[in-house]
């Protein structure tokens, strides 16, 4: 799932500057679960914002704003109010919000930081898992990703900087590596760890990435 | 030829040092220090930015040590350069004749005084030593060709002796041998029964191993590297003689001779690495008392 979190309302209300009437998107998908983008983060944003003198025009969850066809459908419903709006806010993730501005000819303000992929710990307590490198170790890293979970992406084993199997970067975090090895030392594959992890190929994962599954088969 | 090498290579006790770059372009106090050192030790490392700390770069002190006749070791972290970065700066450390390279994976940037700085993390210190190796064999780390001769490098890295679990670090020490680490420097040594145990570990592996000297100031600095240092444990004697002592730094440079001595007495390992963090100029004394 991807975590977002509100940005501080007054650097919302800097983006707004010259603003008079706006209307609001959500995300019926991870925003909701995130409380950034559900029907009631957006009754917040509204009252906040016409607590500031800023209209709200109108209001709508996308069902999931990251799903550009989806969202060409369900922004006409917005069609009464948009022509007087200035700006829209999109309080989805960073790809929810760049979708809604495809879709439109209004200005489109984020509401949200996007944090990263994570999963959900317990209500409200997110945890980054993958930083989607594209070419996953999992296998030999007895299912805990080296990539994110180690603060240095390290693949090759660990740092000498773990203190009481704590990470030196963050003592709240448990090391990495000492997971993997506790884990791999439970499945009795110990054997894994003298295994050379190729160095990443960053050329392969460069930026803007596109996947087009009709186009992979063939 | 690596002098450092030869050393190890003749079966002889070798001694090292530490230095780190100034935070600025005066090298005036690094190259008294190197005076001083100037043929009591074996080779002097430079550090890469410790602690995730700006200062002037490794490789330029480097070449002003070499220039000064001494033998420098080049300390290469991967936090602050990519794969090309790495390589580039290996190539021209050959150029000037420097053939030690250590390799380390560093501090994470978070906790050095550059916080905003991007960590960078492209190679390990496994996969660094790869690169040396492939650059040794006369290509980079894209496979592609060099021009003239390949560079030599004689390839170490660091060591933790009291890691824990010591298991799973010494996985990761036989991946550097396998990749070429020819001799390794290791944390701060304070004693010898778990460094006997890590030996135990080590001797199984070809390659040197130095053991890591760092003569303590107070027993304050001591009971603030028991706390924040990974992998340093000071025994509560040795904080207690610190304690004790009417000239803390004069005791600091008894211990840590004594250390020396009983390494190299008992035939533990093949030399020690002296990190006086900052007090370079009292490496002779301890050597002296440490009768080397
Ligand atoms: S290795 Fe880690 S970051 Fe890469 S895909 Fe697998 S889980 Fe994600
Ligand atoms: S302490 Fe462990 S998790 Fe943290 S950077 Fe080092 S190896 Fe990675």
């Amino acid at each position: 799932m991807i975590i977002t979190k509100q940005k501080p309302f007054e650097e919302l209300l800097q983006m707004l500057e010259g603003c008079k009437n706006v209307v609001l998107t959500g995300c019926g998908e991870c925003a909701t679960v995130c409380k950034t983008g559900s029907a009631e983060a957006l009754e917040e944003l509204k009252a906040k914002l016409e607590a500031h003198g800023i209209n709200v025009l109108g209001s709508m969850v996308m069902t999931n704003s990251c799903n550009k066809l989806l969202v060409k459908k369900e922004i006409k419903q917005l069609k009464e109010v948009l022509p007087e709006a200035d700006a829209i806010i999109s309080a989805a993730c960073g790809d929810g919000v760049q979708t809604v501005a495809t879709n439109t000819d209004k200005v489109v303000y984020p509401s949200n930081n996007t944090l990263f992929l994570g999963e959900i710990e317990r209500q409200g307590i997110f945890s980054e898992a993958c930083k989607l490198c594209g070419d996953c170790v999992l296998a030999d890293t007895a299912a805990i990703c080296p990539v994110t979970k180690c603060a240095k992406s390290l693949t090759n084993g660990p740092c000498g900087g773990a203190k009481d199997g704590k990470c030196e970067v963050n003592p709240e975090n448990d090391c990495a590596w000492i997971l993997i090895y506790n884990r791999l030392k439970d499945q009795g594959r110990l054997d894994r760890l003298m295994k050379s992890i190729p160095t990443k190929d960053y050329g392969a994962v460069a930026y803007p990435r596109v996947l087009n599954t009709k186009e992979e088969g063939k | 030829m690596s002098l450092l090498k030869t050393k190890l290579e003749s079966g002889q006790f070798a001694v090292t040092a530490e230095m780190a770059p100034p935070k600025g372009c005066d090298f005036s106090h690094q190259m008294h220090c190197a005076e001083l050192i100037k043929g009591r030790v074996d080779a002097v490392n430079v550090t890469d930015f410790q602690s995730a700390s700006l200062k002037a770069s490794s490789l330029g002190l480097c070449i002003k040590l070499k220039q000064a006749g001494l033998e420098p070791v080049l300390q290469m972290t991967g936090r602050d350069r990519s794969r090309m970065a790495i390589q580039g700066d290996l190539l021209s450390a050959a150029a000037f004749g420097i053939e030690n390279v250590l390799t380390l994976t560093g501090d994470h940037t978070t906790v050095g005084d550059c916080k905003n700085s991007k960590p960078v993390f492209d190679l390990d210190s496994v996969s660094m030593l790869t690169a040396a190796k492939q650059l040794e064999a006369g290509s980079d780390a894209g496979g592609n060709k060099l021009q003239g001769e390949p560079p030599v490098f004689f390839l170490g890295s660091s060591v933790t002796p009291e890691y824990e679990p010591l298991e799973l670090h010494m996985y990761k020490y036989a991946k550097k041998v396998a990749e070429g680490a020819k001799f390794f420097q290791t944390q701060g040594v304070y004693s010898l029964e778990p460094f006997k145990r890590f030996m135990d570990y080590a001797s199984k592996y070809d390659a040197y191993v130095l053991a890591g000297i760092i003569p303590l100031k107070s027993a304050g600095a001591a009971r603030y590297m028991n706390k924040n240092v990974p992998g340093i444990n000071v025994p509560d004697s040795i904080i207690q003689r610190m304690k004790e002592s009417s000239d803390p730094v004069k005791e600091g440079i008894l211990i840590a001779a004594e250390m020396i001595s009983e390494i190299k007495a008992q035939g533990l390992c093949h030399g020690v690495h002296i990190m006086a963090i900052g007090a370079e100029e009292n490496v002779p004394l301890i050597l002296d008392e440490a009768g080397l």
